[in-house]
């Protein structure tokens, strides 16, 4: 029988096609692992509910684990617990600053979207920034200017 | 659980959110500046998904599937209130319908987000944080708007005047509302609207615009609609109806 460990290992292979060089492990979308004899179901929580990439992702994984030789496996999409950003590890947040998104900073308490507007540009670690606009390419993605390097970036939105 | 009331609830929800998503894919392209482009081409996605997810606990009931649910019904047939099938018109329109539209709907998920029916309660949850969006969005515009030029501000004053009465519809009551309220599956309309009034009258006054008083415009939730919904289902449904069999 597998192990979580193993599973979650395999599921590092499994990226979001918007952003492929982060997996579905460090965007935080693993909500559960549940393992029986020849047997894997797992949970995903999706980042936005309308993202157009779940079900690729969703897809991609099964594919994955079946690679790993189980023969009944299922991914199922759920909102429980709803995905927050808090829920993006520190790997996760490295490997989307290197890719030129800006990752959302860690919050405390409810999501005030007050904290959408601090935020360090991804390229040159300045924080004298402004947001242009909270929405952007995808719906997980707002667009904002770099008053020290001059450049326009995006940020993982805050959730 | 009561079916009828829980169907009826679930059906209100989702076609709201299909009919103003539609609606608002009409900016795409169009909008008055990139940023608002985008903008309204971003809500609508989200709207769109939301309403494949609550058509989807609709199947879950034992209704058709998600597509055919939105593409092959006809508009007597949708619980849409009145205020989501009118035209885009001008960007002030536009702009007053979505922050009346996303006022509401913050109110409403929060209460949702306790309703008895859990899968429900988790969807409205986690529209909850993307609908924050939506709502500053509204908000930014109708305060900049009404604080901006005469013009600007007639214009808002204007569109807000024209939607607020079918804004009102969106808390339309029907038989099935009773149940609803008994078994826990939302708060009454008549309370959602309480908390809505306090929420915009404060934005409204700050922005410089007058809260109308108007009757409301009603019967979407009981099928009864404008010639425009007709016309949207039109353009809408047309590629699914060509071949509903079709794989895509």
């Amino acid at each position: 029988m597998l192990t979580e460990a193993e599973i979650l290992t395999a599921l590092q292979d499994v990226k979001d096609p918007e952003i492929p060089v982060v997996s579905i492990v460090e965007m935080g979308l693993i909500a559960g692992v549940e393992i029986g004899e020849d047997r894997v179901r797992i949970r995903i929580t999706p980042t936005f509910a309308g993202c157009p990439a779940v079900e690729v992702m969703r897809a991609e994984a099964e594919q994955r684990l079946r690679a790993l030789g189980v023969q009944n496996v299922k991914a199922e999409i759920t909102f429980d617990p709803p995905w927050d950003s808090n829920r993006i590890s520190e790997a996760g947040r490295r490997k989307l600053r290197e890719f030129g998104l800006a990752p959302p900073r860690r919050r405390e308490g409810a999501l005030d979207l007050i904290q959408i507007q601090f935020v360090a540009c991804p390229y040159c670690g300045s924080e004298d920034t402004v947001l242009e606009s909270a929405f952007g390419p995808t719906l997980c993605r707002a667009i904002h200017y770099c008053n020290n390097c001059r450049q326009s970036f995006e940020q993982f939105k805050p959730l | 659980m009561n079916q009828i009331a829980l169907k009826e609830l679930l059906f209100r929800l989702a076609d709201d959110e299909v009919i103003i998503g539609h609606r608002n894919t009409e900016w795409t392209g169009l909008g008055p500046i990139v940023e608002e482009d985008i903008a309204f081409a971003s809500m609508a996605q989200d709207e769109l998904g939301h309403a494949q997810i609550y058509y989807s606990l609709l199947h879950a009931l034992g209704e058709a599937d998600p597509d055919r649910l939105a593409f092959l019904r006809d508009a007597s047939a949708f619980h849409c209130a009145q205020l989501v099938e009118l035209p885009k018109s001008d960007w002030a329109f536009s702009v007053a319908r979505q922050f009346l539209y996303d006022a509401a709907e913050t109110v409403r998920l929060a209460a949702l987000s306790q309703s008895a029916y859990a899968p429900l309660a988790q969807a409205a949850r986690k529209f909850a944080g993307e609908e924050k969006y939506h709502f500053m969005h509204g908000k930014t515009w109708v305060t900049h708007l009404g604080q901006a030029t005469a013009e600007s501000r007639a214009r808002m004053q204007a569109a807000l005047d024209h939607a607020y009465p079918y804004a009102l519809g969106l808390f339309e009551t029907a038989e099935a509302d009773a149940a609803m309220a008994a078994e826990g599956l939302c708060a009454p309309e008549v309370e959602l609207k309480r908390v809505w009034l306090a929420l915009i009258t404060p934005i409204l006054t700050e922005a410089g615009l007058a809260l109308p008083t108007a009757a409301p415009v009603e019967g979407g939730r009981r099928g009864q609609h404008t010639e425009h919904l007709t016309a949207l289902l039109n353009d809408m449904q047309l590629v699914f109806r060509s071949d509903p069999e079709a794989v895509w």
